[in-house]
């Protein structure tokens, strides 16, 4: 087990190293705005250009360029600064990590628990009014655009420009530690948005991975036993059924956490969505490589959690 | 014979299931009863009824929205006439199952011990501590090395045999008077067979319990049961006692399994004879008597006639849904007995045989 950790760890890095390469790759060689031209502003002339290249290091070959940027981050655990800021990017992303954290976990509680909700009960009554209606509202839902969601519930509800003006809307985000009631109300909105789809999404996975595991043998000694149904569906049917659920969620966390890009720009949560989002309107690269960085970095530690999570979810799987 | 109350007495049970393809009799009017402590073996072909008979008498059709009528009755208690509560006191309590596969059987993300635990707490109102005891002592019983270790392991970690053995102590966790054991032995090997059912008399004689044992295989009714009855397509078609069954079985499709089960004494050169075709649809069953189509000895009136179960002369307790003459029967079974083949069989009874009869 622990030899099979390290090795997921070792093949994390490579692939971090992988992704570092092709962001460089994207950002740098494939034609985009000069950032030196987006930097000197109204006068445009080509010595103070040239100055601020020399500055930024983009006269340099790009393979020096790409050697310093790799060693910076590899050897230095240094993503850069910022061309705009000059703000070092790792500073950037990690003062902002919290609030892209308050906003998925938060959004996963509320998906989670949803979907696995509506998922055994439809379930338990498949092709009912219930399921359809609940199969069907799912279907909207996850069809429905997280950045149109966001702003239909923001037209509906907030609480400045909304019809029925119940909950903080856009720009209201504050930080746990600075306002707790503050920030968990401002949130509700943001949270309601992320969960819709995935909640969707996993009402069905749940209901069909239930209704599947309900006609397993082992179902039926369960209620050969003599418990009661609501034990036989809640206990063994739900352990049986949650594996790939909850494999899900993992890699869903883990890639939100890295591109809540939608979401937070629509509420105007100060995380790292927005962040890559603004540094993407300024091809401020050093910042747009290092959120993209930790996105990868993010789903890679998902994807290993997940699969040593699984060791003791399914305890026939063992690792070696 | 005593004449006491049975302990379970199945009257006139029908069980249908409603599909788009159209209504499937399962089990079409079987009638049956055993006294206390005593085995009844249920033989048949898969797809016969007999498992879905068994499982519905502790109401486990129910979720698959069967079709039930007749009745089912438990010390006097019609079990077909229960709510879905009042069942679940009667289900791994009074009467306990044991299924076919063990490994799809158990839970296989709980422990055997979590998983006996659950089946003593669900009917007795023990400690953990106490429910666990228990789950070491009923592994310990069906003769697990080393239970107080091996209740903490997980399914996957026993053998097949173990396995089939932690079902059967948790089908004895609340000491069932009736244990139904569907096929229990069908998904081992030849040796471990042998174990689980030794192991299923054993516990018989302990503890007292009724069993129904259904099964494909006639071998191993022929360890553990006192009385059989014989299923095809729905109905009971020959029950009797097991000496009698196996003495001077009545039925061709007796005969037909008779003939296609190996026999260890016998020449090797005597062929098995296999029961031609295959069971019918029990959607759109045969006419007349169900098992005319694979019936070496049918007649032209029999596609018509739906024989009765009727007490063969002589043998009240002996009954056989059959339409060919008591007499030509036991001629048929005489040739067959002497490793004849169904046609040599008819050919040796001759004139009298069933094709002079038609004519």
């Amino acid at each position: 087990m622990i030899r099979y950790i390290i090795r997921r760890l070792l093949w994390g890095v490579v692939l971090l190293i992988l992704v570092s390469a092709l962001t460089f790759l994207f950002f740098r060689i494939f034609p985009t705005a000069s950032p030196a031209q987006l930097r000197a502003g109204r006068i445009q002339n080509p010595k103070i250009i040239h100055e601020i290249n020399v500055d930024l290091g983009l006269n340099k070959p790009l393979l020096t360029q790409f050697w310093i940027y790799m060693k910076g981050i590899f050897l230095h655990f240094n993503l850069g600064y910022s061309y705009y800021s000059s703000a070092p990017v790792k500073e950037l992303i990690l003062s902002r990590l919290s609030d892209t954290v308050s906003l998925v976990l938060g959004g996963a509680v509320i998906w989670l628990l949803s979907g696995l909700a509506v998922g055994i009960i439809s379930a338990r009554r498949p092709r009912s009014r219930l399921d359809r209606f609940s199969m069907g509202g799912a279907l909207v839902l996850v069809s429905a655009p997280e950045y149109w969601l966001g702003l239909i519930v923001l037209f509906l509800f907030a609480s400045d420009i909304g019809k029925v003006r119940i909950f903080p809307g856009a720009g209201s985000y504050v930080g746990l530690t600075s306002d707790p009631v503050k920030w968990f109300t401002s949130l509700i909105l943001p949270w309601l948005v992320v969960a819709a789809g995935n909640a969707a999404i996993y009402a069905r996975l749940m209901r069909g991975s239930l209704i599947e595991t309900m006609s397993e043998d082992y179902i039926r000694t369960a209620r050969a036993k003599g418990l009661s149904e609501r034990r036989v569906v809640l206990r063994h049917g739900v352990r049986g059924a949650i594996n790939p659920i909850l494999t899900i969620l993992g890699l869903d966390i883990g890639i939100l956490l890295g591109s809540s890009v939608l979401v937070e720009t629509v509420f105007e949560i100060p995380g790292i969505g927005l962040l890559n989002f603004q540094a993407i309107t300024h091809s401020d690269f050093p910042i747009v490589q290092g959120t993209v960085l930790i996105a990868a970095f993010f789903i890679i530690i998902a994807n290993i959690v997940v699969d040593i999570a699984y060791a003791y979810l399914d305890p026939r799987v063992r690792y070696q | 014979m005593s004449t006491a109350e049975p302990l379970l007495r199945v009257e006139d049970l029908r069980v249908e299931f409603h599909t788009e393809d159209g209504v499937v009799h399962a089990v079409d009017g079987i009638s049956y009863e055993i006294q206390r402590g005593r085995t009844l073996g249920i033989v048949g072909e898969s797809g016969s009824g007999k498992s879905v008979a068994a499982l519905t008498t502790l109401g486990l059709t129910r979720a698959q929205g069967a079709h039930v009528s007749g009745r089912i009755l438990f010390e006097g208690r019609d079990l077909v006439a229960l709510s879905d509560e009042e069942l679940r006191s009667v289900r791994g309590n009074d009467i306990a199952m044991v299924f076919q596969d063990p490994l799809s059987a158990l839970h296989p993300f709980f422990k055997v011990g979590a998983q006996l635990i659950e089946a003593v707490v669900a009917h007795q109102d023990v400690s953990k501590a106490q429910a666990r005891a228990r789950a070491v002592e009923l592994l310990g019983l069906v003769g697990i090395p080393d239970p107080a270790r091996r209740v903490d392991e997980f399914p996957h970690e026993f053998s097949g045999g173990m396995r089939q053995r932690a079902m059967i102590a948790m089908a004895l966790a609340n000491e069932p008077k009736l244990l139904i054991a569907d096929e229990p032995t069908t998904a081992l090997d030849v040796t471990v067979q042998a174990q689980i059912l030794a192991l299923m008399e054993r516990l018989q004689r302990e503890l007292g319990m009724a069993i129904v044992i259904i099964t494909h295989d006639l071998g191993v009714v022929a360890e553990l049961a006192d009385d059989i009855a014989v299923m095809y397509a729905g109905r009971i078609v020959e029950t009797t006692s097991a000496e009698l069954l196996f003495d001077r079985p009545e039925h061709p499709y007796t005969w037909g399994l008779l003939k296609s089960l190996p026999k260890l004494e016998g020449s090797r050169e005597e062929p098995l004879v296999p029961i031609s075709g295959t069971p019918p649809s029990l959607i759109n069953r045969p006419t007349g008597c169900h098992f005319h189509p694979r019936c070496p000895y049918s007649q032209p009136e029999h596609t018509r006639i739906d024989p009765k179960l009727e007490p063969v002369l002589g043998e009240p307790r002996h009954q056989v849904a059959c339409l060919l003459e008591s007499e030509l029967r036991g001629r048929l079974w005489q040739e067959l007995r002497a490793g004849r083949t169904p046609l040599e069989a008819l050919a040796a009874v001759g004139p009298d045989g069933p094709s002079e009869a038609v004519s």
